[in-house]
């Protein structure tokens, strides 16, 4: 199996690459729309600021590879700023249109909860996901209330419910963890920096996509 | 619930992990990557390289040891020591590193806390500070080299000042306790506490895990760092966190 990572100029690819071929996939690292439509599945990782990564994106041609990534079912994984892309808003540095493959718009955190307590931001750590659901590709494995590594200021809200498959509680806040539509699904949190979670996470990924349920 | 980190500290230099580690588990107790899957297995939240490399070959293998330690494990780590200008952070960034620290860079040209964090975003961008009580000055100052020199700053003054530029974690290190093995320095801790809304890492003074207790408490830090207790084995990873998850802090 072959996965494809998006290369936009936007951050560590090296982990990310690192813990697929670790679970035994092979990986291409290009910023070609051909040669990743080759690939069974991509995923595009993403560390930075979101205007800066969607103007990366389009100066890469890229844009369109997800107009074609949904027309063919193609599985797509985006992590951390790669999962905020999906989104159709971001209100980071500005107004910003994302790429709108889930309906909502990313928020920051305020850092006051309701009862005007502070709270640290970046999000940065270890926090548990609670499932709401569990995707077909996922549902043989028992993750909730497993630990994942986050880091982020920055938060997907006013999503689909429907969407929602994994959330964290933090600053009062619904943090979803894991989203997913049909072939798309985005993690919040690195599931390439998140010990044996992640290595679940990936690995259920890259199963789910060899039997055609991811 | 966000979790209290633990966070052991791997000194390099020239490649190999200085301060006599023993464990006679590894094959190698000099290697940074196999120490650092101990610690991983041991239940460590989040690692720290600190390259103490006196020359340019060693700097250059620190690049590798990033790469090779990104290669085999999944937890997150930071890597400080020599990081000066931003080609420095995109280096070890791109070969695996999640976060780099910044120190006596940072003091000299405190811009680069700025440029690293536009760049790769606050979260990436540690600033470390190493801090000391002066009685002259009635509060803690910023100490360079070791302890040995004081910097015209104040330690709260400067934390407030690299989070306003954009640093996205502090590590505090308390030069009074560092070595000491009597307690992180909570009062120290407390004041930049209260003058940051970024994660703060206490460093400096651990001897035993109640110390653990006390700073994540107390003082209220997201993470404490050691390294000597850990690499002597006075206590380990899974005892700290056995101990703190018996007092009800919420570990992984």
């Amino acid at each position: 199996m072959k996965i494809g990572i998006i290369d936009y100029g936007m951050g560590n690819l090296f982990s990310v690459e690192q813990a697929v071929k670790r679970l035994g996939a092979d990986v291409i690292i290009s910023a070609d729309k051909a040669e990743l439509l080759a690939a069974d599945a991509l995923i595009l990782p993403g560390v930075g600021a979101f205007p800066d990564a969607m103007t990366r994106l389009e100066e890469t041609n890229l844009v369109s590879l997800f107009d074609e990534v949904v027309a063919t079912k193609k599985p797509l994984l985006g992590i951390c700023l790669g999962m905020q892309l999906l989104f159709e808003t971001s209100v980071e540095k500005g107004d910003n249109k994302g790429l709108g493959l889930f309906k909502g718009r990313i928020a920051e955190f305020s850092g006051k909860d309701a009862a005007g307590e502070a709270y640290r931001v970046p999000h940065m750590g270890w926090n548990n996901l609670q499932f709401k659901r569990y995707p077909v590709w996922l549902s043989k494995e028992a993750l909730d209330n497993e630990y994942v590594y986050f880091v982020h200021s920055f938060y997907a809200t006013d999503l689909e419910d429907a969407d929602l498959v994994a959330y964290a509680d933090y600053g009062g806040e619904i943090v979803p963890g894991i989203v997913q539509k049909g072939s798309i699904t985005g993690m919040q949190f690195h599931p390439e920096k998140s010990g044996s979670c992640g290595v679940a996470l990936l690995t259920a990924w890259l199963k789910g996509i060899e039997k055609g349920e991811a | 619930m966000l979790t209290k980190r633990i966070i052991p500290c791997l000194d390099v230099k020239e490649g190999r992990v200085v301060k006599g580690v023993q464990f006679v588990s590894l094959r190698d107790a000099g290697d940074p990557v196999e120490l650092a899957k101990f610690y991983n297995e041991q239940g460590a939240d989040e690692l720290v390289f600190l390259d103490i490399s006196a020359t340019h070959e060693g700097r250059e293998t620190m690049v590798d040891v990033v790469r090779e330690t990104a290669s085999a494990l999944s937890i997150p780590f930071t890597v400080g020591g020599g990081i000066r200008t931003l080609a420095d952070m995109t280096r070890m960034l791109r070969a695996g590193a999640d976060k780099v620290s910044v120190n006596s860079a940072a003091l000299q040209n405190p811009q680069l806390i700025k440029e690293g964090s536009d760049y790769f975003g606050a979260q990436c961008i540690v600033v470390a500070i190493d801090a000391k009580w002066s009685e002259e000055d009635g509060t803690w100052m910023i100490y360079t080299h070791g302890g040995r020199n004081k910097f015209p700053k104040e330690a709260v003054a400067w934390a407030k000042e690299a989070v306003a530029l954009g640093a996205g974690e502090l590590l505090v290190t308390s030069m009074d306790k560092d070595g000491e093995k009597t307690g992180f320095d909570n009062a120290l801790l407390k004041e930049i506490r209260a003058a940051v809304n970024v994660p703060v890492i206490a460093s400096g003074g651990a001897g035993n895990a109640e110390h653990f207790y006390e700073t994540l408490t107390e003082a209220d830090a997201d993470a404490a760092l050691a390294a000597s207790i850990f690499h002597y084995k006075e206590t380990s990873v899974a005892e700290v966190k056995n101990y703190l998850r018996s007092k009800g802090v919420v570990v992984r």
